[in-house]
């Protein structure tokens, strides 16, 4: 039966949410973004409060560790489930700040990467642990297939070798997922994701970033000399399998882009919110009585704005939503990331724009969401590598054919 | 008219039994029974086939009740909407697709297509089962899906399919119980009705909420004065729904076509030719009591909401036919040794029609639900029309483009895509899921 509206059993979580974003984020949101690298210390007791939303009474819970493709056989009907709880209430906390939903404990990237391939063994062994994603190296971006980090078999062990750079969390987190090749003469297939505990010798946090926005999340960069790892900390096949590629390690964007999406949906009705309190007070209504194309250019704008935002949000649940139920959702995950990420951007900006000197400067948060919401269109693949990725499934192409 | 309407039902009817759909809900047998009577109001036989199928459901104690999706986010069809989606689709590639060109050229209707698509049976689902049709709820969302579908054939064919049905369903959803026995039947009919909603004037900054054209009480009922746009039907309309104020509120009246002081003149516009736009004059026009559409709980702007959600749902099936159409051809279009689907420029122009058709889909079809689920939806229509609006006519735009000179020339349906989407963001009323 087609529903769009949020599914009612989540309202609580949602609310739950909405109360940390509003009452620990937002006071504490200018403090973080002004000291770039120091630790938020009011996280520590917002992780505990993570892991208890995440083992509430719905008992799916929500949350990067939780995230997972379900396999849809097991209930019967139509879910809603881990997906869009963490799509809901990630939205939530990002409309209190970006940055610090990013530095959560416990709900970095590789957490997700961890709850999507782990086996049993390593998913008791790190599942509780805060894990970060290191994929990026300084001589490759979106081409993740061009890892030059290695990971060379020694009996027991891995040996990995090379740099990783925009690791987020990287110095916070009690681990690393690397991405790093088993056999650089075979391609993308060798690609594999390790676990590395920080404290492991040879691994070494050697740079925090400098950045425009989301500062109080810490993005560093890593290097890994001859860093020895057990065996059993390679996530997933160790066999490469030149016929299955790079699937594997690819899988888990499907779970994360409509993550990132929903961040930019939060940072992006933080803006429209704020934007809409300030213009209310200056007796511009924008409550869609006046036709579109006679409405004052503000209104408009503002029309347009929440047009936009609505869309982006719906595709992003259904991305959710299709993750939820088990159905193949690639093209939809990238679908919700490219037009949340371009639209949570646009859509800050201008609103920094409309209200002029009130919106550009300090006193208010708006130039700060502008700032942060340029990440979200970047990583976890930028709005082109999505681009391509809905491309190529629309027109049936392969990554040989549509570069 | 090329295609013999009887052999369509079948082949309709055929591709059906043999979907994937059909097997999975065992519905051949119920499908071979569609292939019988499909050339005869093939709605009908979807609507009763529904109706049998859920009383044979609860009528037997083996049969679990399908777990309940109530409140939950959820994008599934229900069967009978797949149903519906399925055939209209059929319909609107074997028959719909292959009038568009000649009918746009001619701008006139096929002479018997209003007769030959009586056979699809949408008018029998507009009109509740309580009244003769085969509709069992009143369904914003499947009426939606509908104009989708036929839309994906020919915007302005689908516009002339569904103005009659969307008049239906404004009766429906507002007319009192005595003018649904008295106007519903003519739907009913095996003769087609050729009926419009009129609403829109020739205004630059028209405003539907100040309506210039007037009707005022006189002792045997009403009388309006007033100028209507973008009529279609060539001034042969059997009924028109003219929107005018009547005491400082926005009411709807039921004009006969042939009353006097009716005065259509042709007014093409350049899109929608084939439904033989004009203008509507009425000057004077006497109608009686019965002509004002429903009581004091009439809302003008719920109904106008539905109008424009309508439109939106007519320009998706456009967009959608586009993008249908621009696949193959950049993929087989070759510039420079290679397709030049192959290109960037090119691909992420398809990447970006497919994201802003799933978003236009979602926001109205998110409206539409909230209205059938009784709840306020106005702002939801309000902004599925506005991003529709900006989105359809940048499909539109980008699919001429894409076909570079070819989409330029009438070889191709871009550019009649191109000319009859623009009217979305200029029109307001004369449609009503």
């Amino acid at each position: 039966m087609i529903n769009l509206e949020n599914p009612k059993k989540f309202r609580a979580l949602v609310n739950q949410a909405h109360q940390v974003a509003a009452n620990v984020f937002r006071p504490i949101s200018r403090k973080y973004d002004a000291s770039e690298h120091a630790y938020p210390v009011e996280l520590d007791m917002l992780a505990a409060i993570m892991d208890g939303m995440n083992d509430g009474t719905t008992g799916e819970g929500a949350g990067a560790g939780k995230l997972k493709q379900d396999s849809g056989a097991k209930k019967e009907g139509i879910q809603n489930g881990t997906n869009m709880s963490t799509v809901l209430s990630l939205a939530e906390l990002c409309w209190g700040d970006v940055g610090l939903s990013l530095t959560l404990p416990r709900q970095g990237l590789g957490n997700a990467a961890i709850a999507a391939v782990a086996d049993d063994e390593q998913f008791a062994r790190f599942g509780g642990k805060w894990a970060a994603m290191a994929i990026t190296e300084p001589g490759f971006g979106s081409d993740s297939a061009a890892v030059r980090t290695t990971a060379i078999r020694d009996g027991d062990e891995y040996i990995i070798n090379g740099e990783k750079i925009y690791v987020t969390s990287g110095e916070r987190a009690d681990c690393v997922v690397v991405w790093a090749s088993v056999d650089r003469s075979l391609g993308r297939a060798a690609i594999k994701s390790f676990i590395v505990e920080k404290g492991t010798p040879g691994m070494e946090v050697v740079r925090l970033e400098k950045k425009l926005g989301i500062k109080a999340s810490d993005t560093a960069a890593i290097t890994f000399t001859d860093c020895r790892i057990p065996a059993t900390n390679l996530l997933g096949d160790p066999e490469v399998n030149v016929e299955k590629g790079f699937a594997g390690v690819m899988q888990t964007f499907d779970n994360t882009r409509p993550v990132v999406a929903a961040m930019a949906i939060g940072v992006a009705k933080a803006s429209l919110d704020r934007t809409r309190e300030i213009l209310k007070k200056l007796k511009v209504k924008a409550d869609y009585r006046t036709p579109h194309k006679l409405a004052s250019q503000l209104e408009a704008k503002l029309y347009r704005y929440e047009a936009e935002w609505e869309a982006a949000r719906l595709l992003t649940l259904k991305a959710a939503w299709m993750a939820d139920n088990g159905m193949p959702n690639s093209k939809e995950a990238s679908m919700s990331k490219a037009k949340a990420g371009r639209t949570a951007n646009e859509i800050t900006l201008g609103c920094v724009e409309m209200l002029g000197m009130l919106g550009y400067g300090e006193d208010e948060l708006l130039e700060k969401w502008s700032r942060d919401s340029k990440i979200l269109d970047i990583f976890e693949g930028t709005q082109q590598i999505q681009q391509l990725i809905v491309a190529r499934r629309l027109l049936g192409k392969s990554s040989a054919e549509l570069k | 008219m090329s295609k013999d309407i009887q052999g369509v039902g079948l082949g309709i009817a055929s591709r059906f039994a043999g979907s994937e759909f059909a097997k999975k809900y065992g519905l051949r047998r119920p499908a071979e029974k569609l292939a019988y009577v499909s050339t005869k109001k093939g709605f009908e036989v979807i609507g009763q086939m529904m109706a049998n199928k859920a009383k044979k459901k609860s009528d037997d104690p083996k049969m679990l009740p399908e777990p309940s999706t109530a409140g939950l986010f959820d994008l599934t069809l229900s069967e009978e909407q797949q149903m519906i989606k399925d055939t209209v689709r059929s319909y609107a590639e074997d028959v719909v697709r292959g009038l568009a060109h000649d009918a746009n050229e001619d701008m006139d209707l096929p002479e018997t297509y209003l007769q030959d698509i009586m056979d699809l049976g949408l008018n029998f689902f507009s009109v509740p089962e309580t009244l003769g049709g085969a509709a069992q709820t009143y369904s914003p969302t499947t009426n939606a899906i509908i104009a989708e579908e036929l839309a994906w054939g020919d915007f302005s064919l689908a516009y002339a399919t569904l103005a009659p049905v969307a008049v239906a369903n404004a009766i429906v959803k507002w007319g009192t119980q005595a003018q649904k026995e008295a106007l519903l039947p003519d739907y009913l009919a095996t003769t087609p009705v050729k009926s419009c909603i009129a609403v829109q004037e020739p205004d630059a900054l028209f405003d539907p909420a100040k309506l210039s054209t007037k009707a005022k009480k006189t002792k045997a009922g009403f009388e309006i004065s007033g100028v209507k746009s973008l009529v279609p039907f060539g001034g042969k309309a059997d009924t028109y729904l003219i929107a005018a104020r009547y005491k400082r509120r926005n009411r709807l009246f039921v004009v006969p076509g042939n009353a006097p002081g009716i005065e259509w003149t042709k007014a093409p516009a350049m899109g929608l030719r084939a439904t033989a736009t004009g203008t509507l004059k009425l000057d004077k026009v006497a109608i009686g009591k019965d002509a004002l559409l429903g009581d004091d709980s009439f809302n003008f702007e719920a109904f106008m909401d539905l109008g424009q959600l309508h439109w939106c749902a007519l320009a998706i099936g456009a967009c959608q036919a586009a993008l249908d159409y621009l696949i193959p051809y950049v993929n087989e279009r070759e510039a420079f040794g290679e397709p030049i689907s192959h290109r960037q420029a090119v691909a992420f122009m398809i990447a970006n029609i497919g994201i802003e058709l799933e978003s236009m889909r979602l926001m109205v079809w998110r409206a539409a639900a909230l209205a059938e689920a009784g709840k306020p939806f106005h702002r939801e229509a309000y902004l599925a029309h506005v991003l529709c609006s900006e989105k359809a006519m940048e499909i539109g735009t980008n699919a001429v483009q894409l076909l570079g000179g070819h989409g330029f020339t009438k070889e191709h349906p871009a550019e009649r895509w191109y000319r009859d989407l623009r009217v979305l963001a200029c029109i307001n009323g004369g449609m009503h899921l």
